[in-house]
């Protein structure tokens, strides 16, 4: 190899290289970052994909009107004698699996992610640690607010009434987001942990599928062989599925609200710091 | 800052193996701070993985190390707010625009909306961007790619700046223009740590030179005394007529002492320091009625360097595969 000796012809003109100087020493350096502000910045890189992307936004809302659609007009006269009175029963239901099946999107992106060298960068920045993860699942609550909204709106035209009125359906949406959160830590840790990204959904999806079929969603549980029915109940979905439907049906308990708090913060709890742990540990 | 911390980087005995590989096998670095320090090797040959540990993107297995006065492990934090990265794989977030990229990063830094937004433009300016600011970093040109990712890294000026292999794959004018961008970053006080596989990089830009290979330095110093080290320089002289060889040879063994005779039938070469002797040698060949079509006296090339410490070309494909994928998987 030869060292040919940079020209001026070759190399940048005089200004272009003065505003690069220019541009160097006329770095201001602010203080450090907040958490919350970080955090916010992450939040908002999740939002800007999507306003770059908007189809990504079709597994949100077709899935779930796909759902709700054939949920009430194949079972809804086995069940329940009139799809109408189906419906009333299953949105609720739907609402959570809609918005739970979507919190595996979490781990597939941050697997997705890390694959990137900009995540090289997230992590030699003097910002406070948690900060590229908490944005990202901030991020990620507006898609379950999403899928959760088109799933209410579908069954509203479709006929539903929710006896809890607007705030019940409000609020018992706000929970099933609020969950959805906790769980979204389970399914980053996974997309940690997994080599790819096909590997977190299947996975993901493997783990959800029983889960959320095996609860009290789609079917009163007392119909249910015993042991089946025993696991219903203790099946946290199945709690999350009990709160939301109180709500919206305007006869929430107050202790099956605080259940799904509780587990949406011991989730995070357990799992956001873990998580951590890999994200910081991870090559 | 530099008087306070003289060694921008301070690193003794550093190893990290990934199972049965050793991707860095006991590496000391000394970085003056204010230079340009060039870690030089081929691919595989642990260069990446040295620059993550620094970056604490890795941890090392043993060893430490201690940036701007920070030891990389127990003051990680303290490190990062002093460091920033190009990686080798552009270190921009390519799904969104030039402009999101360099806004996103003086957000995380602590900048408010409109100052982010005032720098990013700033930026995008000084780096010859502001026309593809609004597009997607995915459809970007390696060359573009590269500049955006040098301007993310100065968002907020840091006093030691990681290069990993900032002109891999780029064409010649690219190249040189990440290169006039490095020496403006140095003039203004910027310590970088350059990893390179090209050695007229390293020749270029760097004040001082590690070559790395297998995971260990072999070698260490200026680009003048790694080439030194080499044996001096050389005097190569190719005549028109390969049959007055043997009389080019005589003459010049006489002026400069034992001369070596190269494939090419018409070329030799003799090992030469001193310009006035390699002149006075040349006329005496003229003076003997040999043709000298060309000469040329010169220090070996950082090729030779490498060449002669290794065994190895540098150019060579890493013999150890699963050393380089292990490397790119961390």
């Amino acid at each position: 190899m030869s060292t040919p000796p940079t020209t001026r012809a070759q190399a940048r003109p005089e200004a272009e290289l003065e505003a690069v100087r220019k541009a160097l020493s006329s770095a201001p350096r602010p203080a450090r970052s907040s958490g919350l502000q970080a955090g916010l910045a992450f939040g908002w890189r999740g939002m800007l994909k999507i306003r770059h992307v908007p189809e990504q936004l079709l597994d949100v809302t077709i899935t779930p009107v796909l759902f709700t659609l054939m949920f009430t007009y194949m079972y809804g006269g086995a069940i329940s004698g009139s799809t109408s009175e189906y419906l009333q029963f299953i949105l609720p239901g739907t609402l959570a699996m809609s918005v739970l099946f979507t919190t595996v999107y979490s781990g597939v992106a941050l697997n997705t992610d890390m694959t990137k060298g900009v995540v090289d960068r997230f992590r030699t920045l003097p910002i406070w640690r948690p900060a590229p993860l908490f944005g990202a699942v901030l991020g990620d609550c507006v898609r379950y607010a999403v899928a959760g909204s088109v799933v209410v709106l579908v069954g509203v035209i479709l006929g539903y009434s929710p006896g809890g009125g607007v705030g019940g359906v409000l609020l018992a949406m706000l929970l099933v987001v609020v969950f959805a959160f906790g769980l979204s830590w389970v399914f980053t840790t996974v997309g940690l942990m997994m080599r790819t990204p096909q590997a977190v959904m299947n996975g993901g999806f493997m783990a959800l599928f029983p889960l959320l079929f095996i609860s009290n969603a789609f079917v009163p549980p007392e119909t249910l062989p015993s042991a089946l029915e025993a696991f219903v109940d203790v099946n946290p979905i199945s709690q999350v599925v009990t709160a939301a439907r109180g709500l919206m049906d305007g006869t929430s308990e107050f202790g099956d609200v605080a259940l799904v708090l509780g587990l949406a913060a011991l989730l995070t709890a357990v799992f956001a710091p873990l998580t951590m742990r890999l994200y910081r540990t991870r090559g | 800052m530099s008087a306070q911390y003289p060694l921008a980087i301070e690193a003794t005995g550093l190893v990290k193996t990934f199972g049965e590989t050793r991707a860095v096998d006991g590496v000391d670095l000394a970085v003056r701070t204010g230079s340009v320090y060039g870690v030089l090797g081929p691919n595989g040959a642990g260069k990446t993985t040295t620059i993550r540990m620094l970056a604490t993107l890795l941890r090392p297995d043993a060893g430490e190390a201690r940036v701007m006065g920070h030891d990389i492990v127990t003051e990680s934090d303290a490190v990062r707010s002093v460091v920033s990265l190009t990686g080798q794989i552009a270190s921009v977030d390519e799904d969104l625009t030039g402009r999101e990229n360099l806004v996103l990063l003086a957000r995380l830094l602590g900048f408010g909306w409109s100052d982010a937004r005032a720098r990013a433009t700033e930026l995008l300016e000084a780096f010859g961007l502001e026309e593809a600011s609004a597009k997607l970093v995915k459809h970007y040109s390696g060359g573009m790619r590269r500049r955006l990712d040098i301007a993310a890294s100065i968002v907020v000026t840091q006093p030691l700046m990681f290069l990993d292999e900032p002109t891999t794959g780029l064409d010649p004018r690219s190249r040189n223009q990440v290169w006039d961008i490095v020496r403006a970053l140095v003039a203004e006080g910027t310590t970088i740590l350059l990893c390179t596989q090209y050695l007229d990089e390293a020749d270029q830009l760097a004040d001082g030179i590690a070559v790395i290979d297998h995971g260990k330095v072999i070698a260490e110093g200026t680009p003048g005394q790694l080439k030194a080290s080499v044996g001096g320089g050389a005097l190569r002289v190719r005549l028109l007529d390969p049959e007055q060889r043997p009389e080019a040879e005589r003459v010049i063994s006489n002026e400069l002492g034992t001369v070596h005779l190269e494939a090419d039938p018409a070329a030799l070469s003799v090992s030469c320091a001193d310009a006035d002797r390699a002149a006075h040698a040349i006329a005496e060949l003229s003076r003997a009625g040999v043709r000298v079509a060309d000469f040329s006296l010169g220090q070996p090339s950082l090729d030779e360097v490498f060449m002669a410490l290794t065994g190895h070309p540098a150019e060579e494909e890493p013999q150890d595969e699963a050393a380089t994928q292990e490397e790119q998987a961390a």
